[in-house]
């Protein structure tokens, strides 16, 4: 399958401490791509770099967009999302003290923005922002639905409960209409029905039948939860002291050695093998 | 057994932290009050002792934390919601009144019966400052940015003014919009090298900023004056008709048939600082609901999850700056306008100060908070002129009270720029401050 992101030998440094080691892998365009590996592997630095909150040291990451090669590692931070990635946060990072629903329009702010003439023409009543700001609302409706929040819309975000906050997170990444989906451990603290519906969520993100006109779009998590990875990603990338270990599909890493070698410890490579 | 009917007030809890009071007291009062270096009549230094007065004190503490202390006890053991539950209800109703009834009595103002000079002139002065908290407000209350140069705008609009008429002689309507212009250019120049900073950082950075036009405009003499400041700024002019006593044609009493009296360019200065105070709201306002509005807001509350969603936070911060200081900006130059001499006096810290103690008792973000601290703080203190020196005692005291009694300001609480719904207003408890 063609690739939608590829990271070439990425290394990122800070001072004396080798964070991520010469990472070379792909993720395939529709496909859900998960990084796992230990606390400490690199995962959140390899993401960081990926989303565009720290720059890498050397290495290139490739976003691979309707036909057109982006390179990521020379953008910007907000230049990124614009590029067409979007991300979540580990320790969710909503506006708390604003509506549901102003949260997925301060998402779509580039295209509201250039509706608006770059805020003048709005504020003397000029363009068409009223128009503008109606599709917004649609598409944050129907993302809000797709998530299950639409009755919660006018409710502050602080105000939901966590699983909602993490949903509400993800519906908000995806009102960018990004290209790529990076989730930073989506799961953590949900409880096992929420992770199933995440899951499913995920899956029909991917297959572009979440929301109404909402295009495919693929994704890029990290996880913890073991569980959850094997279920429903497509093929996962293994990191463990900076470095890749192992990259494949889930079964093929279930019965990785070094994998199970770096999640249980550093024992016996005959036991753990067999 | 104490009789039944009878609460329990633990008064044994009440003395023993009244006396811990006490007792602090007299650790600070002891070296503060109880010692005093005086001079005798031979010019050498004596220590003198002031006992009675410590003990004095130290009795108004003990009084007081257990009066106060016995007053929470009763309090948190009656039945039924709080005093401040049991009006939240009438008083947000009553909120929504408010914001009409202060317009209509503002637009009103000059028409009503015993409204005299010195009522105009401290509703102009109180709408100065009703429009510089609204201006800030973009900043600090939207933006969440902590500026605390923002006198500095101000100036750079009073002085813009006031050197472009005296030295081009161009009109106020012509130098209105280029002492804004030169305002926002200043705002987006303090804006470029505190970009990365946040919180107090930001803070002392913009304080320097507002010390440094300050002391140009002391020191460079031969462009501002310096200390002297500039004299004989021109005065507006109503579409080219002049205020002035002769009631000759080219002025607004002849043109009109009225008889020449001050009281006209009073007027017209109240309803031209009332206008300018209603466009910074406006555009405030209008700005609220529309995208950079709602991206100055999520600055706010993130800054870096609106990286994450593609907004430029360089923009972003800068066209706050620029906004805020453009309403400063036009706020100074009627300044300059109104008084006809501006000094550096006049720009001074306290002033920055004031203005954001206007923004933050009133609430960030609110405003009809700000316009109500305005009035309360710019007019309360000329109603407390009798008192004197204890002016600023009563003034200080009742900050703190305001601050003791709604943290948030006195409108704390948002109102969503949109909703699928019906708009319910957002508690303070999860509006974020901002940390620049």
């Amino acid at each position: 399958m063609a690739p939608i992101l590829t990271v070439e030998k990425l290394t990122m440094r800070f001072g004396g401490l080798t964070a991520v080691k010469e990472v070379s892998f792909a993720a395939a365009r529709g496909a859900i791509t998960a990084i796992i590996g230990p606390n400490g592997a690199g995962k959140t630095t390899m993401f960081n770099c990926i989303t565009g909150f720290y720059r890498p040291t050397t290495g290139r990451l490739t976003l691979h967009r309707e036909g057109q090669d982006v390179a990521l590692h020379r953008l910007a931070g907000h230049r990124i999302a614009q590029a067409g990635v979007a991300r979540t946060f580990q320790n969710i990072r909503l506006f708390s003290g604003m509506t549901v629903l102003e949260n997925l329009l301060v998402a779509q702010h580039r295209r509201l923005m250039a509706a608006t003439g770059f805020g003048i023409g709005a504020v003397l009543g000029l363009s068409g922002y009223k128009a503008a700001e109606q599709v917004a609302i649609g598409r944050a409706a129907a993302w809000l639905e797709a998530c299950g929040l639409l009755d919660r819309a006018d409710d502050p975000a602080a105000s939901l409960p966590y699983g909602a906050q993490r949903r509400l997170e993800i519906a908000r990444a995806m009102c960018t209409e990004p290209a790529l989906l990076c989730l930073d451990e989506p799961a953590a603290g949900l409880n096992p029905r929420e992770s199933a519906a995440l899951g499913d969520l995920l899956r029909a993100i991917r297959d572009g039948r979440a929301a109404e006109g909402a295009a495919p779009c693929s994704v890029l998590l990290i996880e913890h939860d073991m569980g959850v990875v094997m279920g429903i990603s497509d093929h996962i990338v293994v990191l463990d002291h900076g470095s890749k270990i192992a990259d494949g599909r889930p079964a093929e890493i279930r019965a990785d050695s070094k994998v199970i070698a770096a999640y249980l410890g550093e024992g016996d490579e005959e036991d753990s093998a067999a | 057994m104490r009789p039944a009917g009878t609460r329990h007030l633990p008064f044994g809890a009440a003395l023993r932290d009244a006396g811990l009071a006490a007792l602090i007291a007299a650790g600070l009062f002891l070296p503060m009050v109880g010692l005093r270096t005086d001079v005798d009549p031979n010019g050498a230094l004596y220590l003198r002792t002031r006992w009675t007065d410590v003990l004095l004190l130290m009795a108004i503490v003990f009084a007081g934390r257990f009066l106060m202390r016995l007053w929470q006890e009763w309090k948190a053991g009656r039945q039924g919601p709080s005093l401040g539950k049991r009006f939240a209800g009438p008083l947000s109703r009553s909120g929504r009144l408010a914001a009409p009834a202060l317009l209509l009595f503002a637009v009103l103002l000059p028409a009503i019966p015993g409204i005299g000079r010195y009522e105009l002139d401290l509703g102009i002065l109180v709408l100065t400052y009703v429009m510089l908290g609204w201006g800030l407000n973009i900043v600090v209350g939207l933006a969440g940015l902590l500026d605390l140069g923002y006198v500095a705008f101000y100036a750079v609009g009073a002085y813009s003014y006031a050197l472009l008429a005296q030295n081009f002689g161009l009109s106020f309507w012509v130098c209105l919009p280029l002492a804004g212009i030169l305002a926002a250019f200043w705002g987006v120049l303090l804006g470029f090298p505190v970009l990365r900073l946040r919180g107090d950082y930001l803070a002392i950075v913009t304080l320097g900023f507002g010390e440094i036009i300050r002391l140009v405009l002391l020191n460079w003499v031969s462009l501002t004056g310096g200390p002297n400041g500039i004299a004989g700024i021109p005065r507006p002019t109503f579409f080219g008709l002049s205020f002035s006593l002769g009631g000759g044609p080219g002025t607004f009493a002849g043109f009109f048939g009225l008889e020449p009296s001050p009281t006209h360019r009073v007027v017209f200065l109240y309803y031209l600082i009332l206008a300018l105070a209603l466009l910074t709201n406006w555009v405030t306002l209008r700005l609220r609901r529309q995208p950079l509005g709602r991206a100055w807001e999520a600055m706010r509350e993130d800054e870096i999850a609106c990286r994450s969603l593609g907004i430029n936070i360089t923009v972003t911060k800068l066209t706050a700056f620029a906004l805020g200081a453009m309403f400063g900006g036009f706020a100074g130059a009627f300044f300059a306008t109104r008084q006809a001499f501006i000094s550096p006096e006049s720009f001074t810290f306290i002033e920055s100060a004031i203005i954001l103690a206007i923004v933050v008792l009133g609430g960030l973000g609110s405003q009809l908070g700000v316009a109500i601290a305005a009035l309360v703080l710019i007019g309360g203190f000329e109603v407390f002129r009798d008192l004197q020196e204890w002016r600023m005692l009563v003034f200080g005291g009742a900050m703190v009270l305001i601050m003791i009694w709604k943290p948030r300001g006195l409108v704390g609480s948002r109102t969503p720029s949109v909703a699928l719904g019906e708009r319910r207003t957002i508690s303070a408890a999860m509006v974020a401050e901002g940390r620049g």
